[in-house]
């Protein structure tokens, strides 16, 4: 019984699991896309104008921002953590980008490291005050949330900064594709983040941390590091996150990104994510985006007002999650409960 | 059916329930009021199942239930209470941050106009409390999180106690309790049995049903295979019952060779809890702790472990002559240490998680590349293996934790260290509240470590599976260790005598 070091086993019923694997994987996704496809159905029944290339590819390049952000906070959300502060992070990024260009003179790609690395110490900031202090993520990120946007207003002088054309390159459409690099960026970042978080030791530990930190420490692992570099990655994400953003605008707005982190926690907790830790996936974060995405581009073309949007969006967040909740404890029904 | 119209108090009749599959089958059952009746069973029999039916907490596929003559079915656990059926289950229930008197009374506590009325509240609760001998040493104004696990299941008794019930079910109600505290919660029930009250006792030790249970049923994969007096059946018979086979009792002990020391603690004491408590463990040794609950042994094995900080001493591994303190347990998991925690659902499972993350959680670096890529063949072929060498019944390596039986939670927690190799082991009650079958594994794995050369110290409440298997027995009392013996020096009544010396100092 000794750990031998070899792993010759027989493993007989492996092919069997492996199957279900897919079958079972197919089927977290299933919801999700059942949903936008007849969202998607619903607004090209209503509106002549909504199912063509051009509206999909609008929305593509409207997100990746958005999408990106999500990747961070789903990582966030299964430690069982919160951050409030990515919309301000990105905003700050933003504003300094813009200062490094217009007043500094910086070009472009030392400009866009520099933002996404002042995102990252935000994140370093949030990860290490509260796992140092024990403080719980929502009050210290809430926290970042006010010095974040406040230091993005005292860099721009509260003015949106005019950048230029040396910026669009990021977040402009390709010419023949329609699409942008930053989309192909954020669909690039998703799925390295749903394999960090399902297929390295890293998203293991992530995982147990949010499930039962208890147990992680006991069984010999550090919890500490993995949480701080959650955090770095919210705020890394962010950050990048604020080039892309400056890129879409040609410009550099303090006031951008005003409620983002909820439209983020949304887009993931749409996904099936916990906000209790311990469950969650970055690709459903994506169709968590492309769900309030389509949502709100397809009420605009039916011509919903700004306030009946709102509301009917509020309306479909709490439905996704009630409906995910109630799947979840259908899960747990099936199982044999025994003495 | 052996009790007349008149005793019976509850009365269920083909008491069917599936899960994913049967685990209740056309289950009959009569309980007569003033007996204390015995639900006995394997894991996974469906004592715990058809409890939850009669608690409300479950309902059944099909079947009647009759209580008191009356028509019985509670939607939930407050129908059943408001006709006199009260439970305590085997997993604590309480609410951690409120006050002991305030959990005690939680569904009626006192109030005029809505504001508590603290000092009725805290009378009753002192009551409450001493019912099960509690009055004097737990304040009703102490929060829950502060007590033992032990404690907490007294005050869980206490507040099922402290209705006026009709038929009352224990699950497992002695698992967290040392020999006094069992006493004097037998001799509770004997009185509610004098006064009536038709007492539904479910455990898995044979001594204890002995003392106290009047009448039986046996479970057998959700069948009744036996009703019977308890005093017609023999324990050759119940386990013949059980396993539907029948079972030679073999001794654990085995005799082996000692080698070096590869664990000395070296007058290891924190504040209020430990005192200079020293003791050493050989290679191929098992040496066992025994204690009252809250003795300090839980205690000792996190303070050797690191989980919690010790202040002064130290412990030496392999010989050394430098102590050391760990800071945090992964120092001591580098060290060679393992440690399986008391609680398993809060310190050792991750619940909601699939089988293989709970056995390779801490062990994922050997299956990853350097970059951190897991290899899931070979991770699920080594989880298989182990869960295999530890006999974990499950459905497959993706099966959530806590879908598995409490024995099988602990396996699967036990093969999480064997897949490291540690030199000394430190096992805190690895049997409690499992069933007999998972108790013989862990039993064949101490001795099975023991023989490899391992260390293996071995807390547990259970005097009888201390002198079975320990070479050794230190006794703690009161954050001391107040004596050592060695196998063949000992009885139960020295080492009960050890094990409340440190008290009277």
């Amino acid at each position: 019984m000794s750990a031998p070091r070899e792993h010759r086993e027989s493993s007989e019923p492996m092919r069997a699991s492996r199957g279900g694997g897919y079958r079972r994987v197919a089927g977290e996704y299933a919801g999700l896309v059942i949903v936008l496809i007849a969202m998607v159905c619903l607004f090209g029944m209503s509106s002549r104008h909504f199912i063509r290339v051009q509206t999909f590819a609008t929305i593509a390049n409207q997100i990746p921002a958005l999408t990106i952000i999500a990747v961070g906070m789903t990582f966030v959300l299964v430690i069982a953590g919160i951050d409030l502060s990515v919309g301000s992070v990105m905003a700050l990024s933003a504003s300094l980008l813009g200062m490094a260009m217009v007043d500094w003179g910086w070009p472009v790609w030392p400009a866009a490291a520099f933002a996404v690395l002042v995102g990252l110490c935000c994140g370093l900031a949030n990860g290490f005050v509260s796992v140092w202090f024990s403080m719980p993520s929502f009050i210290v990120t809430l926290g970042m949330l006010e010095i974040a946007r406040g230091c993005s207003y005292l860099s721009t002088n509260s003015e949106t900064k005019y950048i230029g054309e040396a910026i669009e390159g990021i977040g402009a459409p390709l010419a023949g594709i329609g699409l942008s690099p930053a989309f192909f960026i954020a669909v690039g970042i998703v799925i390295a983040g749903q394999f960090l978080l399902s297929r390295t030791v890293f998203g293991r530990q992530v995982i147990a941390i949010g499930t039962n930190e208890q147990a992680v420490r006991l069984s010999g692992i550090n919890p500490v590091p993995g949480k701080i570099i959650v955090f770095a990655m919210a705020g890394l994400l962010a950050g990048l996150g604020g080039v892309f953003q400056a890129s879409r605008l040609s410009s550099a707005d303090p006031n951008a990104g005003i409620g983002l982190e909820l439209a983020a926690i949304a887009s993931v907790v749409i996904g099936g994510t916990s906000l209790m830790g311990g469950r969650g996936s970055v690709i459903s974060s994506f169709l968590g985006v492309w769900i309030i995405a389509v949502l709100q581009t397809g009420l605009a073309q039916v011509g919903a007002t700004e306030p009946t949007k709102r509301v009917i969006t509020g309306i479909v967040i709490v439905v996704a999650v009630i409906v995910d909740a109630y799947r979840q404890r259908l899960g747990n029904w099936r199982r044999p409960l025994r003495s | 059916m052996p009790f007349t119209e008149s005793q019976v108090v509850l009365r269920l009749r083909g008491i069917r329930k599936s899960y994913a599959a049967p685990v209740l089958r056309d289950v009959d059952l009569d309980i007569a009021a003033g007996q204390v009746h015995a639900l006995i069973g394997a894991n996974g029999a469906g004592k715990s199942t058809l409890s939850r039916i009669i608690s409300g907490l479950a309902s059944p596929d099909a079947g009647t239930m009759v209580l008191s003559g009356e028509a019985y079915a509670p939607r939930n656990k407050a129908g059943a209470e408001s006709r006199g059926v009260h439970i305590v289950q085997q997993e604590l229930n309480l609410v951690p941050t409120l006050s002991v008197a305030e959990n005690l009374f939680l569904n009626r506590l006192p109030h005029r106009c809505g504001v508590l009325r603290r000092r009725e509240l805290r009378d009753r609760a002192c009551g409450a409390l001493a019912m099960v001998g509690l009055a004097g040493t737990v304040d009703p104004d102490t929060p829950v999180s502060q007590l033992g696990v032990g404690h907490q299941q007294l005050v869980e008794i206490a507040a099922a106690l402290s209705h006026d019930c009709r038929v009352l079910i224990l699950d497992e109600p002695t698992a967290a309790l040392t020999d006094p505290q069992i006493d004097l919660l037998f001799e509770h029930l004997r009185r509610l049995r004098a006064a009536g009250v038709a007492i539904l006792y479910i455990s898995h030790r044979m001594d204890e049903l002995r003392r106290i249970v009047d009448h039986a049923t046996i479970l057998r994969d959700g069948d009744v295979v036996c009703t019977a007096p308890m005093n017609h059946l023999t324990a050759e018979e119940i386990v013949r019952q059980l396993t539907g086979k029948e079972i030679q009792r073999e001794s654990h002990h085995c005799a082996r060779q000692r080698g070096e020391i590869a664990l000395q603690v070296d007058r290891l004491s924190r504040d209020g809890v430990l005192h200079d408590v020293s003791f050493e463990v050989r290679e191929g040794e098992i040496f066992g702790i025994a204690g009252l609950v809250g003795s300090g042994r839980t205690e000792l094995l996190r303070a050797i472990f690191g989980a919690d900080v010790a202040d002064r001493g130290g412990v030496h591994l392999g010989g050394a002559a430098e102590g050391v303190r760990f800071r945090e347990p992964r120092h001591a998991v580098k060290a060679g240490l393992a440690m399986i925690p008391e609680d398993r659902r809060q310190h050792g499972l991750l619940m909601p998680q699939p089988v293989l993350s709970n056995v390779t959680l801490g062990n994922l670096r050997r299956f990853a590349s350097w970059w951190g890529r897991i290899r899931a063949r070979r991770e699920r072929d080594s989880a298989q293996h182990f869960c295999r060498a530890m006999d974990v019944h499950y459905q497959g390596l993706d099966q959530r934790a806590d879908q598995l039986s409490g024995g099988n939670q602990q396996k699967v927690v036990i093969a999480r260290w064997l897949l490291r190799d540690s030199r000394v082991y430190l096992f805190d009650e690895p049997t409690r509240g499992i069933d007999v079958s998972a108790k013989a594994t862990v039993y064949h794995l101490l001795n099975e470590l023991a023989g490899q050369g391992k260390a293996v110290v071995f807390v547990s409440s259970e005097m009888r599976e201390l002198l079975e298997i320990c070479d050794r027995i230190g006794v703690m009392s009161a954050g001391r260790m107040t004596a050592v013996f060695r196998r063949g020096e000992w009885n139960q009544e020295k080492i009960l005598h050890a094990a409340l010396s440190g008290y009277s100092r």
